[in-house]
């Protein structure tokens, strides 16, 4: 199995189409077949619904002779299906949404081609994720070591840690440009066909693509799916200039550590920015439009990671306010950032500082792909869509063969929520009908310590309850009575369950504290797979790790019904 | 109710022994009679619900929730109110039965510790005239009312990090509106918690902006050790400068009127270099040496260039050669490390560092090579651009006082390296020969320190002595 994985990963020489899928087979399905003891039951019931009648309306396309040579070039993958299409699916836009669906696209046997008009790899990859993750390593460790006192406790001394920002900010590309050649590698060595440039939908199943003009190709196929992604949020009033004034794309090159810097928005992004640079030395102001810093956490973790993230730190915030207007340093002035008041919009005053960050959030990246062509009117950008991310047009009707996935359509703006919801619209083009329980995606802000969370918050639990007459129950576990937390001298944490007490269900986990990034997915999963509280406390956690932090929060919840599996028959093994 | 700090015993065994945590629980600085001494006329039924001290950092609290009401009958050791500390958010409770007459701070505001937060009436009776005295309190600013604690302290007036939300309740004075006061967030943090009023600074920062110095200046401090538990332990900016000193050392009296400058990076090495070298058994031996001939020859060659530091490294180099065991390193104290290349590192003073460029192959490059080798990384060392291996490569390291008149020294031996020479002044010394006449020729002394465990006093004799034949017969040092 090891084997396995690493020959789909690094293998770029051709391998024939069949061992490919074999491969495929063996990474992406057999941790699914595994039964575990009998704790999950009826796990992923393939309802064999197909909702999509093939349609198999001819398009006359017009095909370029240069288009044939690539086809043949490339056999392994697969053939297109009856009907005359070039491919079976061409997915708009190599980000990591699209380079899942291609890999399990490949998988299910369809002639697969993924369009990409800048680098592969998308936002995530290049702009987003992995390089901000490189960041926040070095910056979690010159946080750790500048850390006297955290050293002291574990009997360390250390002696002027200091950073070489060069060296940081290469760390940070280096990664970056490893996993796009990964990403790269792997699609090419299942044979998907990489395009260049943009794509622009023509009509039903037909799009080109090139650098625009008259150079364009023209391809068809049985199904598209759009994946184009996002790019930073800059409201208006504000002027990036990308040296004193910027956003993600910039901060992520660490061209500079400002000495003090305000931080626009405390969500993911600015919340992960703001561990990064006040580890690095700077000081941070953050501006938060809405009354609580970091919404869109559960307000309890909110307030702790605040506690931790926020108040000990070099960092102070204003919250309720806009940046009306920001005007980037220049003339020997600095940035200059106007408030106004996010209800009354009356002046709050200025702030002065040597560089702004933009982390207002993200918006959707959909122009030019021809929607136009096909009666979709984007809702502030976004593909609207239903939950089968199925496209919808202008007159509320599905648009055949049309789907969008990723923060192009907005339902969850996160990299892996794209690549499950490419996944779910392969399975569909496949003819197995497939429905993604968003509840069951988890979501992680790694700072330092790491905040992750996945379901309901504890409000939206309760609004739930209350609209459908149940009852939510909320249980609690601390990182301070786990034995590896403290040998870390890590104890400050808190894990949080919101379930239903009738049924055992889990509506909700969150979690802050060291690893809660990793920790999350024992939880998502039981989401995902319908595992209620009552049959996964019985599962086994190694002892000493920081999963008894989850396995103590199941125990401590009080279900009301009995183990709905009682322990099965011993298993040889 | 204060979940953080519970700890609920893992339900594995083998792991409980190390999960006991303390649990603070607040309650019993709740509620005291007041004195009695402000306000004439108090009645020991009415008493005030005091803002509690959480924890030892704790400043002032915020009133995250009432679990009472106005009107409520309260019964002691009920919870009455969740308070927010700088570490969590705790339920506190009542010491008394009595009514909660009124609520002074609203859920959301902040008070200092040991304000009135609520008025607890002991019967119905006394409920008008516990709001009478809680509207006073709250009109005629609360803040000054706290009786014991914090007496119109001005802390609170900075009221830096959230100068839009949380109604700040306690003084009313507004700076944190758009006044021209700009303060870096850690300055307004110090400013806060030093009780400084950031208000009468004069920034020294960027665009006139207080600097978190600026507020340690005002203050008067050296971080109090008791402040250090309150700050996050992130030490001050880690960018280039302030680097944190090696190992804590002991605790000095303090001379009143000193400045504490924190070392460089450059000092913080140097330190700590120093610092490493005590773990090594050093020994010294002195030679004297006759330089007429040297001083003859460097009026020669100077013209084209040659410097005295480059004369003596090409002699040390030429000495070495010869006696390879002063070129060893001892890294682990078990072995010798024989360097493959003799590399002379040079101590060189730069305003207020030191720093030890090295000729690489000091052996083999000629004099004038060596002197424009010199000139380079004096100029390098200078702008701070020198690369780490061109001052960390060394295998032997010379440093020389005698420009200032120092006749003899003795240098500590730098970490990594076998022997150190230290070069006094030349000087004329009368010397008697073997024949017993008289003379006078110059004379220096040098002094070298050497690691005992592998380079022996006869090897630094024997080296030495070599070294001294090549001074005093200096036209190899040309060839």
């Amino acid at each position: 199995m090891q084997a396995s994985i690493s020959l789909s990963l690094s293998s770029s020489s051709p391998i024939t189409r069949s061992d490919c899928t074999a491969v495929a087979n063996a990474y992406l399905c057999t941790p699914r077949s595994l039964r575990f003891c009998g704790l999950r039951r009826e796990v992923f019931e393939s309802k064999s619904l197909n909702s999509f009648s093939v349609s198999t309306r001819l398009v006359s396309c017009p095909r370029d002779s240069s288009f044939k040579k690539v086809c043949a070039a490339l056999q392994s993958n697969g053939t297109p299906s009856k009907g005359g299409f070039d491919y079976d699916l061409v997915i708009i836009g190599a980000g990591v949404g699209g380079h899942g669906a291609a890999l399990h696209a490949v998988e299910k046997g369809l002639k697969t081609a993924i369009l990409e008009g800048d680098v592969v790899g998308g936002t995530c990859v290049n702009r987003g994720c992995v390089p901000s993750k490189a960041l926040l390593a070095a910056s979690g460790r010159m946080r750790e070591l500048q850390n006297e006192h955290h050293m002291k406790s574990f009997g360390l001394q250390v002696a002027a840690a200091g950073y070489d920002r060069q060296g940081v900010a290469d760390h940070a590309n280096n990664l970056a440009s490893k996993i796009r050649s990964n990403l790269t590698s792997s699609m090419k060595a299942l044979g998907v066909d990489i395009l260049t440039g943009t794509g622009t939908i023509l009509g039903p199943q037909k799009l080109k693509y090139g650098k625009g003009g008259s150079g364009d190709t023209v391809i068809t196929a049985k199904d598209i799916i759009i994946a184009t992604g996002s790019v930073p949020l800059v409201p208006k009033g504000i002027e990036v200039d990308g040296k004193s004034v910027i956003t993600s794309d910039h901060a992520l090159k660490l061209e500079f550590v400002p000495e003090w810097i305000a931080i626009v928005g405390s969500g993911y992004i600015g919340l992960e920015f703001s561990d990064v640079y006040t580890a690095l030395g700077s000081e941070v102001t953050f501006i938060e439009a809405l009354d609580q810093l970091m919404p869109g956490f559960d307000p309890e973790i909110g307030k702790l990671a605040q506690r931790v993230l926020i108040n000990p730190r070099k960092i102070d915030y204003h919250t309720g306010v806009f940046a009306s207007k920001i005007t980037p340093a220049k003339d020997g002035k600095p940035v200059i950032i106007e408030l106004i008041d996010a209800k009354t919009k009356e002046p709050k005053g200025t702030v002065e500082v040597d560089a702004a960050l933009i982390a207002t959030g993200r918006a959707p990246f959909t122009q030019g792909l021809g929607l136009e062509n096909i009666n979709v009117q984007t809702q502030r950008g976004f593909v609207p869509v239903d939950e089968r991310m199925r496209v919808i047009d202008a007159n509320g009707k599905l648009v055949p063969h049309l789907f969008c996935i990723g923060d192009a359509n907005g339902k969850m703006m996160l990299a892996h929520a794209a690549s499950a919801q490419g996944i779910s619209v392969v399975e569909q083009v496949s003819g197995k009908d497939h429905v993604l329980n968003h509840l069951s995606i988890p979501a992680a802000c790694f700072t330092h310590p790491e905040i992750s969370m996945v379901g309901l918050t504890e409000p939206q639990a309760r609004e739930k309850a209350e609209k459908e007459g149940f009852e939510v129950s909320i249980t609690k576990t601390s990182f301070k009575a786990n034995t590896k937390a403290l040998a870390e001298n890590e104890g400050e944490g808190l894990a949080k369950l919101i379930y239903r007490p009738d049924t055992g269900e889990i509506l909700g986990v969150h979690i802050f504290g060291l690893h809660a990034a990793d920790l999350i997915h024992e939880a998502s999963n039981a989401i995902a797979m319908g595992t209620h509280i009552q049959d996964i406390k019985y599962a086994v956690h190694a002892h000493p790790t920081l999963s008894e932090v989850l396995d103590e929060l199941f125990k401590s919840a009080k279900v009301k019904v009995n183990s709905s599996s009682p322990v099965v028959q011993p298993v040889a093994v | 109710m204060a979940s953080l700090l519970q700890s609920r015993t893992p339900s594995l065994s083998f792991s409980s022994s190390l999960c006991s945590t303390p649990v603070i629980r607040p309650s019993a600085f709740l509620l005291k009679p007041r004195s009695g001494s402000r306000i004439p006329v108090v009645r020991a039924k009415i008493r005030e619900i005091f803002m509690p001290a959480l924890s030892s950092t704790m400043t002032e609290g915020k009133i995250v929730s009432w679990i009472k009401s106005e009107g409520d009958v309260l019964s002691k050791g009920e919870s009455v109110v969740v308070v927010e500390s700088d570490k969590a958010d705790m339920d506190v409770e009542t010491f008394y039965d009595g009514i909660l007459a009124a609520i002074v701070v609203n859920e959301g505001e902040t008070a200092p510790v040991g304000t009135a937060i609520g008025i607890l009436a002991e019967t119905e009776d006394e409920i008008s005239e516990a709001k009478a005295k809680a509207t006073s309190q709250s009109s005629s600013a609360p803040a000054p009312s706290a009786p014991n604690v914090e007496e119109s302290s001005p802390a609170p007036k900075v009221d830096a990090p959230s100068p839009a939300v949380a109604a700040a309740p306690a003084p009313t004075s507004a700076p944190s509106t758009p006044g021209k006061v700009v303060a870096t967030p850690y300055a307004k943090k110090l400013a806060k918690q030093h009780k400084v009023d950031i208000g009468k600074l004069v920034g020294t920062g960027p665009f006139g902006r207080i600097t978190p110095e600026d507020v340690e200046k005002a203050a008067g401090i050296t971080p109090a050790p008791k402040s250090n538990v309150a700050v996050p332990p992130a030490p001050a900016a880690s960018a280039a400068p302030a680097a944190v000193p090696p190992k804590a050392p002991a605790s000095f009296p303090e001379i009143p009127g000193s400045t504490v400058v924190p070392f460089t990076t450059m000092q913080a090495a140097v330190s700590k270099n120093m610092v490493e070298s005590l773990s090594v058994p050093t020994f010294r031996v002195g030679y004297p040496i006759a330089t007429d001939a040297l001083d003859a020859l460097y009026e020669k060659v100077k013209p084209k260039g040659v410097t005295m530091t480059a004369l003596l490294a090409k002699a040390a180099a030429m000495a070495l050669a010869q006696h390879p065991v002063v070129n060893t390193t001892c890294k682990d104290g078990k072995s010798f490390t024989y360097n493959s290349s003799i590399n002379i590192a040079v101590a060189v003073a730069i305003n207020g560092g030191l720093i030890t460029p090295v000729l690489q192959d000091a052996d083999k490059l000629d004099l004038y090579l060596l002197s424009q080798k010199w000139k380079e990384l004096v100029e390098k060392a200078r702008a701070k651009q020198l690369q780490p291996n061109e001052y960390n490569s060394g295998t032997f390291t010379l440093s020389n006082l005698g420009m200032f008149g120092v006749d003899r020294f003795d240098a500590i031996l730098p970490p990594g390296q076998g022997a150190i020479m230290a070069v006094g002044a030349s000087k004329p010394t009368v010397i008697a020969d073997k024949d017993g006449f008289f003379s006078v020729k110059n004379k220096m002394l040098v002094n070298v320190t050497a690691d005992h465990r592998i380079i022996y006093g006869a090897d630094l004799a024997a080296f030495l002595q070599t070294f001294s034949k090549i001074i005093e017969n200096p036209e190899s040092l040309t060839m």
